[in-house]
Order: C-alpha cells, then structure tokens, then sequence
C-alpha cells in the first residue's frame, strides 16, 4: 500500500528528488505527494514493517509537503524574474532604437535613417554601429591632432606614438568589422555602416587598399630610390592580390546564384541544393576577413616603408579623404531635400 | 601522412583545394598571376578526403584548405599566402618554379 514508498530512499517521493526547481513534472508529482495518503499504488520494495513508525511516516510526510511547497515558490519566484527580464529587454530595445533614430551616427550623413532599417536587425549589429559612430569621433579627434602637431614642431617620437596609434585604430576597426560579419555576412558586405559616397567605392565590404596606395602617394615626396622601388611593388603585388579576390567573389556569386536558382522551394528551406547555399554564404564570411587581411597588411607594409614623418602626413591625408567623402555624402543628401 | 607528403612534392607549387572553395580558387589564380601553374589537388574528389584534411590540420592549418605548399614545404593558407606576397616575400620562394 502507500505506506511503503516512504520507507525507500530510492523512491520517487523522497524528499532529496522533490529538490528539483521548475521541473513541471516534479511539481505535479510533489502535488501529489501531499494528498499521498489517497495515492496510487507503486511498485516499491517491502522492506521493515512501516507500520512500527507511524510518526516517522507523518513526518517524512510532513517533510514532503514543505519540500514541495518551497519548490512551488521557488518555481514562482523564477517565473517572476524571467517576466521582469523580458519587460527590461524591451525597455532596452527600445532605448537602443531612439539612440539610433537619434543619430548616434557620427559623421554618417543624415541619410542613414532614410534607409529603413527594419526592426528585426539584431542588437549585434546595433552595437557595431554604436561602436562605428565612436570610432568616426576618435578618428575625427585623431586627425584634427595629426594636422595640428604636423603644422608645428613635433618630435618624432611624439610623432611616432600618434602614428601608432592611427594604425591601431584602423586595427580596431577591422575586429569590430569581423565580429558583426559574423553575425550579418551582408550587412557588412554591402558597407551599411557607410555613408553614401564611401559605399559608391566599396569593395568586399571596405575600401579598396589599391585605392589607398593612389590617394595616399602624391603626400609622400619625396621619396628615396630604395622606397620608390618598394612602394611600387607595393603596389603591384596588392593590386594583384586584389585582383585574386576579386576573381574568387565572382566565383562564389556564380555558384551562390547557381545553388539559389537550383534550389526547391516549398517544402521548407532545406534541401540540399539550399543547403548548398547556406554553406556558400559561409564562405562569404571568410572573404569579408581577408579583404580586411589585406587592408591591414597594406597599411602594415606602408608603414614599414615610410619614415614617420611620411607616415604621418599619409595617415592624415587618409583620415582627410574619408572625412571628405562623409562630407560629400551629407552635402549630397541636404541638396536632394532642399526644394527645387 | 605519406600521401599528403608525396602530393605536396608532386610539383614546386601544390595547392590543396575543393572544389567549392573559393578562396582556394582566389589563391589559384594568384599563382597564375604571378607566372606559375600551380598543381591542384581537390581533396573533395579524393576517397581518402577526411584522412587528407586531418593530416593538413595536423601540420598546422587552422583549415585544411586552401593548403599551399612551394618546394615540398607548407607555406601556409590565404592569410600567409598574402602577407607573404605584400611583404615580397613571396615571388622569390616562387621563382625556381615559374613556366
């Protein structure tokens, strides 16, 4: 009969196994231990007669039932907390969309708004764009000290450490790029974070280091023979590496476009040829870094070139160039409002 | 393992590819830019592909393709392959083997 289940500590009902927060079926079972005494037969062993400790049954009864309300509160006490979390998320959520309809965008032009960003874009990417708009501040500060010091004296060691420190920055910014690709392979392939004017030249979701090598040259005469001849092989063999990416992304466009236009659709998303798609898109993440790869080998190997001074006048005329073209995009979005 | 050691020697410049993998097929064509012709193994099409991508992992590849070898020697994947040719390190290991 019942009384027999309370004497085995292997049991469902001992006290120990009722310990087991929110498990549904721990609590319907611990319901059912305090109205034990109508309960169910089971199948435990008969072990020494129960019957000679009837208060030893009362009081493992009794144990039960605490351990049983205490595990109903704990299971409440866990709900409410999970309620307050989501209530919080929300709130969070929607701070972060005022943040961004507020222009948390430094130096990204006004248009950035206009481009729908649509309520599903996830907070990961959110915060890259947070992170994007301080790092246009820190670089805007950094360019304005960069002009500043080259208009008067510096030592090249002062000169040297703000130097260092521009090239860290453009570091930083390619892991800050490489973190959201792999949450948004696209939003970062097509230079969202952009002003307009900066993404007409996007090239694998950044500028194109070939480019840099054009708008940078004319700032470093003048130049000794051995950095002539090394800044022109820097030039071939970056553009040639460019040119190897290049091929590889039509590549895999070819065979991306070749898996979506094979693929069923219909029966859920997953066939293979789909499938094969999805791991294409994979791929994508994987160009997205080494076009970040090679921006950063080429600024690396700019640096190790020039003499600081060089590098310094170069790495100013870089920051000058984007801060133009955010300019641009500005200018270009006020002149498309102002009526005609 | 034997067969990925014989493979890497089986030419001066050897990359291990798949058929899919396009960076694997951006490598390539650098090679051909640079005046070699590369051999290209897609381990894909192999039988023993698991076994050839645990031995290129084992030598040092974070992934196992693209793998390139010059000379017989692991020089590295994408990453290696372009710092070494930004740098200029790249065309003199290449010169011994180019058409």
């Amino acid at each position: 009969m019942w009384e027999e289940s309370f004497k085995n500590n292997g049991g469902l009902y001992t006290p120990g196994s009722i310990i087991i927060p929110t498990n549904e079926k721990t609590d319907s079972l611990s319901e059912d231990t305090s109205h034990g005494a109508e309960g169910t037969p089971h199948k435990f062993d008969q072990e020494a007669s129960t019957s000679r400790h009837p208060d030893k049954i009362q009081r493992r009864l009794a144990q039960n039932r605490e351990a049983a309300r205490k595990s109903r509160l704990r299971k409440k006490a866990y709900v409410q907390q999970l309620e307050t979390s989501r209530l919080k998320l929300i709130h969070l959520e929607q701070e972060l969309d005022r943040a961004r309809q507020q222009g948390f965008y430094v130096g990204n032009g006004v248009e950035s708004s206009a481009l729908g960003f649509s309520d599903n874009m996830s907070s990961g990417i959110v915060a890259f764009e947070m992170e994007y708009g301080h790092w246009v501040e820190e670089q805007n500060r950094q360019i304005c000290e960069l002009r500043t010091v080259l208009h008067g004296h510096v030592s090249d060691i002062e000169l040297r450490s703000l130097v260092e420190n521009a090239m860290k920055h453009y570091f930083q910014l390619f892991r800050m790029k490489s973190t959201a690709a792999k949450i948004d392979v696209f939003y970062v392939m097509s230079g969202m974070w952009k002003t307009s004017a900066e993404r007409f030249f996007l090239w694998i979701g950044g500028f194109r280091p070939s480019e840099l090598l054009k708008v940078l040259l004319p700032h470093f005469d003048p130049l000794t023979d051995q950095q002539l001849l090394d800044v022109c092989n820097l030039k071939q063999s970056c553009q040639q590496a460019e040119d190897a990416l290049s091929q590889g992304m039509e590549k895999l466009q070819h065979t991306l476009a070749e898996s979506v236009a094979a693929g069923r659709l219909g029966e859920g998303s997953y066939t293979p040829q789909m499938t094969c798609a999805m791991e294409r898109l994979e791929a994508l993440v994987s160009f997205v870094n080494q076009a970040d790869h090679l921006r950063h080998e080429t600024l690396q190997q700019m640096h190790r070139i020039l003499t600081t001074r060089q590098a310094a006048r170069g790495l100013l005329a870089l920051g000058e160039y984007f801060q133009r073209l955010r300019a641009l995009s500005s200018s270009w979005a006020a002149r498309q409002r102002e009526p005609t | 393992m034997d067969k990925v050691m014989r493979m890497s020697s089986e030419k001066g410049v050897v990359i291990f590819s798949k058929s899919s993998c396009c960076l694997s097929y951006a490598v390539q064509v650098l090679f051909q830019d640079l005046g070699v012709s590369p051999k290209i193994h897609e381990i894909d099409k192999d039988p023993e592909c698991r076994e050839i991508e645990k031995a290129l992992m084992r030598l040092g590849c974070s992934k196992p393709v693209p793998a390139v070898f010059i000379g017989g020697k692991l020089v590295g994947s994408t990453n290696e392959v372009m710092s070494m040719h930004l740098s200029s390190s790249l065309v003199p290991l290449v010169k011994p083997y180019l058409c």
